[in-house]
């Protein structure tokens, strides 16, 4: 067969607010590494869980092998001989290799629900030499190291070519996060491999990796596919520019509402923290009215180093001091009662209170506010809640709607609003503050970033974009596999350039 | 928006192993504990109960302990298959209450005329496994937690046992179903081979068929198990029938030793039945465990009430000594999984 194996043929995909995919057109011919890049929200994961059975398309065709496919489960997606590697893993660790790489799909190992091992590792096995892995089916799982996982996934992968009698197109959705040094070797070599057995999608944001390994690049911009080109005819910058697309404004960053913070006083001071596989080494300090932007690739220690400082998670070494005076950070409450505040990623899951009202919601952090010895006053709380409402501009039918019926903006301000009527807040820990915001809710939460930094506040911010982070802060740190690699600064007037930065990061 | 990084949590670190070498035995001391625990734990016990008292290691005082083990054991490798799901079946002793009277009522009794003798056994096991069939209905089909359904239905257990009980205890007199309980082959009982019988079932099951293998795909992770298209409630409700056949099987074992059908014979059970599993080594968040670590769990129990009475401690401080045990076992057992934000219901 000569035309392409997965043709993406005008396909659209909107979701509330959205349009995640406009018209797109992919292809991916036979024996061919195609490499996706894009920014968070270009629409890559929307396109890959299309190819996957999980999102159909609203409009358009994905046509596999010449004939037009609807692909309504993952089932669908793994009987046309589609295979996916997905960034998280997939494995189940208690049972063993072979069951990870047929689950699902034992078909004839398993007669009238009873194994037959010899036969599902056999099958299990043929998939690992088809990668040349030492990886024996019947080893547990979860004895395997992580690289090793990273090759039973390709497997697993690999197996559904099993399902049907064509080669499989299999898409590696960063496989590469993981992995460094020889494992990464080891994966280029295996994509190598695949190529002689399958068409592979290469999705990654290390932009040297895609160049290095894809016959042909795609780069996605807001919904979009932008550009395609020849790995041998474009560099690094060319693809960052075609995927960052233009220089943002600095006033959609509200920069010229950024104050100086020379001379103001240390709030927090972290020296030498580390935690054993996830940072070390961590030195910072926030004064009053400074955001600091941690910026770093994913798994490059920012994220468990910001979970830390709330006492979500443990550190080995090192200390925190708040206004010169070392904290104990046992545990979340330990954090908020020294007045340190946390906006989280995952929103909806540790952010906000679902089924609880706003109200509810918004004096959830600090009780002490509205209460005396214990007791709740209603007038006062009343008073706090709709001040907030108001403050931060809160949509909402009223204080006792579930902040479930609120927009993810909204939301978002009513976790905010939680950490600021607390009085004793001094630290506000921000964790993708704007992740699946639309443009206007950013704007929001960036004006409210300056208003805290003019009140006082020492802002630590881990943002969605390096645009972001630039705009945003008066000192960027750069972290890389769990240190700081470089620090900038970024007072306003004297931005660093994204360049610099990713250089830093990778 | 620009941007390059897309955040997420943070990535485990990389292995600098090569994925090409074989692995290196990476397992965590707390998987250690949970696997060679157990084991240490029932020799422990052995030894010293046996240097308190030298009649605990005489043999009759040995075969008296796996007499007693049996029902117990019977009762721990059904819950096992529920448990490994993350789930629990809090039904034993109503189920156990209804078989009881459903054999004794259909073999030969002082009450009616019916004497299907063994086949009596079998409507006990099957009733058993009606219960367990309702309460796995109830809990994916109406999204019943667990423990929810299981106490509901061993409410109608005890409910319908008390009907068929109808004031006073029937009597078996079928000598077949009265010698199970009575007889010894080579020293045992025969309930003792029904018991070594059902776990070594419950190992095949476990370990050749689909029920047993996706029970630890599913109480592993569920997600993964629902996105590779496995029917996760079929195989949640084929647990619950495991769990309910075999406390329905333990209720007959039970009326075949005492002689009567009766709505308290599982007393206690239940409690022992769960400490057992636990242990043994299976976690109760589920996905890691097995019928093979129930043993030893059953045979801890077992030894633990036999030799507490050889020293003398009164038969109620032995309820609590359970308590702490179970407690210590679950504490072991989920000491790898603590973290800060985790969150305990």
């Amino acid at each position: 067969m000569n035309g392409p194996v997965v043709e993406f043929r005008g396909v659209s995909k909107r979701f509330p607010g959205v349009l995640a995919l406009d018209n797109v057109d992919v292809e991916i011919r036979p024996h061919e590494v195609v490499g996706l890049i894009g920014e968070n929200g270009a629409g890559k994961s929307t396109l890959l869980k299309i190819l996957s059975g999980v999102y159909q398309p609203d409009s358009g065709d994905l046509i596999v092998r010449g004939e037009s496919r609807h692909l309504a489960t993952p089932r669908h997606a793994a009987a046309a001989g589609i295979g996916m590697v997905h960034q998280e893993q997939s494995l189940i660790g208690t049972v063993s290799v072979a069951e990870n790489i047929l689950l699902g799909a034992e078909g004839s190992s398993v007669r009238g629900g009873v194994y037959n091992w010899k036969d599902l590792n056999q099958r299990a096995q043929r998939m690992l030499s088809k990668i040349d892995s030492q990886i024996r089916p019947t080893d547990r799982t979860e004895d395997l190291v992580l690289a090793q996982r990273q090759m039973v996934e390709l497997a697993k992968a690999l197996a559904v070519e099993e399902r049907g009698d064509h080669e499989p197109v299999i898409v590696l959705d960063e496989p590469t996060s993981v992995l460094d040094g020889d494992d990464l070797e080891t994966l280029f070599a295996e994509i190598e491999r695949l190529r002689d057995i399958a068409s592979v999608v290469f999705v990654s944001h290390r932009l040297d990796e895609v160049l290095r390994v894809s016959d042909r690049v795609y780069v996605m911009k807001d919904g979009r596919v932008v550009a395609e080109r020849d790995p041998k005819a474009v560099d690094i910058a060319e693809l960052y520019r075609l995927m960052v697309g233009r220089e943002t404004a600095g006033e959609f960053y509200r920069e010229d509402e950024q104050l100086e913070v020379d001379g103001a006083p240390d709030v927090i001071k972290v020296e030498g923290l580390g935690r054993k596989g996830a940072f070390k080494d961590v030195d910072l300090r926030v004064r009053a009215g400074e955001v600091v932007g941690l910026a770093g690739v994913e798994g490059s220690g920012r994220e468990a180093l910001s979970r830390a400082l709330f006492g979500a998670e443990p550190f080995d070494v090192g200390q925190v001091l708040l206004d010169g005076a070392r904290l104990k950070l046992g545990s979340p409450s330990d954090a908020v009662e020294a007045g340190i505040g946390y906006v989280p990623a995952e929103r909806r899951v540790e952010g906000v209170a679902m089924g609880l009202s706003v109200e509810d919601n918004i004096v959830l952090a600090d009780p002490g506010t509205i209460s005396r010895r214990g007791i709740v006053i209603p007038s006062r709380r009343r008073q706090v809640v709709a001040e907030w409402i108001d403050r931060l501009r809160i949509k909402t039918v009223s204080t006792q709607t579930d902040v479930a019926n609120l927009s993810g903006g909204n939301q978002q301000k009513v976790t905010l609003a939680k950490w600021l009527s607390s009085p004793r807040l001094r630290v506000l820990i921000l964790d993708h503050p704007t992740r699946g915001l639309d443009v206007g809710a950013k704007e929001d939460v960036y004006t409210f970033i300056r208003k805290a930094c003019a009140q006082g506040l020492a802002i630590i911010l881990i943002a969605d974009t390096i645009d972001e982070t630039i705009a945003l802060s008066h000192n960027v740190v750069v972290f890389r596999d769990g240190e700081i690699t470089a620090r900038f600064s970024a007072a306003p007037g004297r931005k660093p350039t994204q360049v610099q930065l990713v250089e830093a990061m990778v | 928006m620009s941007q390059v990084q897309e955040g997420a949590r943070p990535a485990a670190p990389a292995n600098p192993d090569a994925s090409s070498t074989r692995p290196a035995p990476r397992v965590a001391w707390s998987r250690r504990l949970l696997t060679a625990g157990p084991p240490i734990a029932l020799i422990a016990l052995i030894v010293i109960f046996g240097a308190a008292n030298s009649r605990f290691l005489s043999g009759s005082n040995a075969r008296g302990i796996a007499d007693q083990t049996a029902i117990l054991l019977v009762l721990a490798i059904g819950m096992t298959f529920v448990i490994l799901l993350g789930g629990i079946d809090l039904s034993v002793e109503g189920v156990m209450a209804t078989s009881s009277l459903v054999v004794a009522l259909l073999a030969a009794n002082d009450r009616n005329s019916n004497d299907y003798g063994m086949l009596a056994v079998l409507a006990g096991v099957a009733a058993g496994a009606l219960f367990g069939l309702v309460s796995g209905l109830l809990h994916t089909r109406l999204k019943i937690p667990s423990f929810m359904a299981t106490l509901g239905m061993g409410a109608v257990g005890i409910g319908i046992a008390t009907v068929l009980f109808a004031g006073r205890s029937p009597r078996v007199l079928d000598e077949g179903v009265r010698s199970w309980g009575l007889d010894k082959w080579w020293g045992f009982s025969p309930l003792t081979y029904v018991a070594v019988a059902v776990l070594i079932i419950g190992w095949l099951i476990q370990r050749f068929t689909r029920v047993g293998r996706y029970g630890y795909v599913i109480g592993g992770a569920e997600g993964i198990a629902r996105l590779s298209g496995i029917p996760i409630m079929r195989y949640k409700t084929l647990a619950f029938i495991i769990s309910g056949s075999t406390a329905g099987l333990a209720g007959a074992m039970a009326a075949s030793r005492l002689g009567v059908g009766d709505v308290l014979i599982g007393g206690g059970q239940m409690f022992a039945t769960i400490t057992a599993v636990v242990v043994g080594g299976t976690l109760l968040q589920g996905g890691r465990g097995g019928v093979h670590k129930t043993a030893i769990g059953a045979l801890i129990i077992a030894v633990l009430a036999n030799g507490l009475i050889l020293v003398g401690v009164e038969p109620y401080v032995q309820r609590s000594v359970q308590g702490v045990v179970i407690v210590i076992a679950v504490a072991a057992t989920g000491w790898s999984l603590r973290t800060r934000t985790r969150t305990i219901k």
